[in-house]
């Protein structure tokens, strides 16, 4: 279709007295992969829900596919797939098992199903696991067959709810190198949610959400560009240490962990490059006079994970 | 005393060998990343450590007490918090502390003045009388941590407490740990976030049942000449199967 797949404007949802979304907008555009970001409540999951049709929202609008998604449910259904955070496959059945499965649930004509079922399990490195009980799966791999699962009716429109949550790092990589191939392949449009913000950057767009609206949007650098201030960034073998000793001067708007990095914030009043090198030279006597080895102390460039810890973190310390 | 001590620590399942005869020892005050790929065993392994599974092969010692000869007795010296946190979500937060006090056999006073206590540490007196299922996330993973801190554990095992759980929320939940641990507890906890192995005093890399690699998160960047431990993870894991 033209226009965007997704358009949601004003959107409101509560549960009860607890307002889950209050006026979220998204535009979903044909061919890119989006980024739903946020802390924990921020309304990301109640969104997606209402795009595929399961909860009503208070109000707003919505479109998926150009439908109504309460209304319309049958128009879109055979456009969208939708991985919730816990997907059930059938544990007892086996791989090839599940995704016949889901193939008769969503009615795929049978001259298609053995091509696309080859194509998937080429796809989620699978093949070798056809017979293999879901199960009996590990975490990583009962995601990609989660996935195809999701795949089967060949959507224009894939919905992903933390599809990585649990996952370790190795078949991280390995699920988001499959939503490359899609997106690549078959042009799948992908919309997504995750608290990885390493997977946040592998998007066209991202929106940070917080308490059910928008806070920022833009594509990964766009929106790492909107930092107030800049950055100034020291590596160390002993993080807690250093940013502890960091913390305790007090001379610092903010000092954060990130691994072995420690990131350090500097105002905007003080953004001028005058104001970075007095702070580099200030982080260089601390750490020297508390004996801290480090190296690399130097300023940089912010990105997803800095806005995040920086714009949540202001709003929920007033 | 090593706080926990394992030894050629085996389980088999039929056939398969889930946990294959590894040992390290954990010192009291450390924070031990217990890292692996999916499937690998940590769970098994904790499972066993906790006194919940019985290992087929070798012993491992939690606080002093070993968990062949006496499983009951490490539950009242440690704290567990699950994957799946384990807590009641039609009970009210504060009912859920009531339980779990009870479950640990705390005497009333104690009990109520602990309460009191994690309610204050976790900030989560605003929410006292919510039903637990109404919390987001990263509010139960607080009350879960909180709930298995009542009867003050000195070894916590925390298994994947971080999943799911957003960049500002782990951090905090990560100088929690480091209060815990300076306060001398020693904290055993798995994680699949990377940065978070580089907060851990040392840590190990499970895969197929087996330790592959131990030492502290420097040592193992310099012995496989990697910049970070995503990288020597990886590695590991693509370079054993």
């Amino acid at each position: 279709m033209d226009g965007p797949l997704v358009q949601v404007s004003g959107l409101k949802k509560s549960y009860g007295s607890i307002p889950a979304l209050r006026g979220a907008d998204l535009e979903v555009r044909a061919g890119e992969r989006y980024g739903l970001i946020g802390p924990d409540g921020a309304g990301k999951t109640t969104l997606l829900r209402i795009l595929c049709g399961l909860v009503v929202s208070d109000g707003g609008e919505v479109r998926v596919l150009g439908h109504d998604p309460v209304t319309e449910t049958h128009k879109i259904k055979d456009g969208i797939g939708y991985m919730p955070q816990r997907f059930s496959l059938y544990p007892d059945l086996t791989v090839a098992e599940n995704l016949r499965f889901f193939a008769d649930l969503y009615r795929v004509p049978a001259a298609q199903r053995e091509s696309r079922t080859a194509r998937l399990l080429e796809f989620s490195r699978l093949g070798p696991f056809r017979d293999r009980r879901a199960g009996a799966l590990s975490g990583g791999m009962k995601q990609k067959l989660a996935l195809s699962c999701t795949l089967v009716h060949t959507p224009q429109l894939l919905i992903l709810d933390e599809p990585t949550t649990g996952v370790d790092p190795v078949s991280r990589g390995e699920f988001w190198d499959i939503l490359d191939e899609l997106k690549a392949e078959e042009g799948v449009t992908q919309l997504v949610t995750t608290p990885y913000m390493d997977e946040a950057s592998r998007c066209d767009r991202v929106q940070l959400m917080y308490q059910g609206s928008s806070l920022a949007e833009g594509s990964p650098a766009e929106v790492a560009a909107s930092f107030p201030g800049r950055l100034v960034r020291v590596y160390t073998a002993d993080p807690y240490a250093a940013a502890g000793s960091l913390k305790r001067t007090g001379k610092f708007q903010s000092v954060q962990l990130f691994g072995d990095r420690i990131h350090v914030v500097v105002e905007p009043a003080q953004a001028a490059v005058p104001g970075v090198m007095a702070i580099v030279a200030q982080i260089r006597q601390i750490l020297e006079q508390a004996a801290i080895p480090f190296t690399d102390l130097h300023e940089a460039r912010p990105d997803l994970e800095d806005i995040f810890v920086q714009r949540i973190g202001e709003i929920t310390n007033d | 005393m090593s706080a926990i001590k394992a030894e050629n620590l085996t389980r088999r399942f039929g056939k398969f060998t889930a946990v294959d005869a590894i040992s390290f020892e954990v010192e009291q005050g450390e924070v031990f990343g217990f890292l692996g790929a999916n499937g690998a065993g940590k769970t098994t392994a904790i499972r066993m450590l906790t006194g919940l599974l019985m290992p087929s092969g070798g012993d491992a010692w939690v606080a002093g007490r070993s968990v062949r000869a006496n499983p009951r007795a490490i539950k009242q010296v440690i704290g567990y918090m699950s994957q799946r946190f384990s807590l009641y979500e039609e009970l009210r937060v504060e009912e859920n502390l009531d339980f779990f006090a009870g479950a640990y056999n705390l005497d009333r006073e104690t009990s109520r003045r602990r309460k009191e206590e994690i309610l204050e540490q976790f900030g989560l007196e605003g929410v006292r009388r919510r039903f637990t299922r109404s919390l987001p996330l990263g509010w139960k993973q607080r009350l879960a941590l909180g709930s298995a801190l009542l009867h003050h554990p000195r070894i916590l095992f925390l298994d994947e407490p971080t999943g799911g759980v957003d960049p500002l929320a782990r951090r905090t939940f990560w100088d929690t740990i480091h209060d815990l641990a300076a306060g001398g507890a020693t904290v055993f906890v798995t994680t699949h976030y990377m940065d978070e192995a580089e907060y851990c005093h040392r840590i190990s890399i499970m895969n197929k049942g087996e330790i592959v690699a131990l030492g502290s998160p420097l040592e193992l960047k310099r012995q496989y000449g990697k910049d970070t431990i995503q990288e020597v993870f990886v590695q590991l894991i693509k370079s054993t199967g």
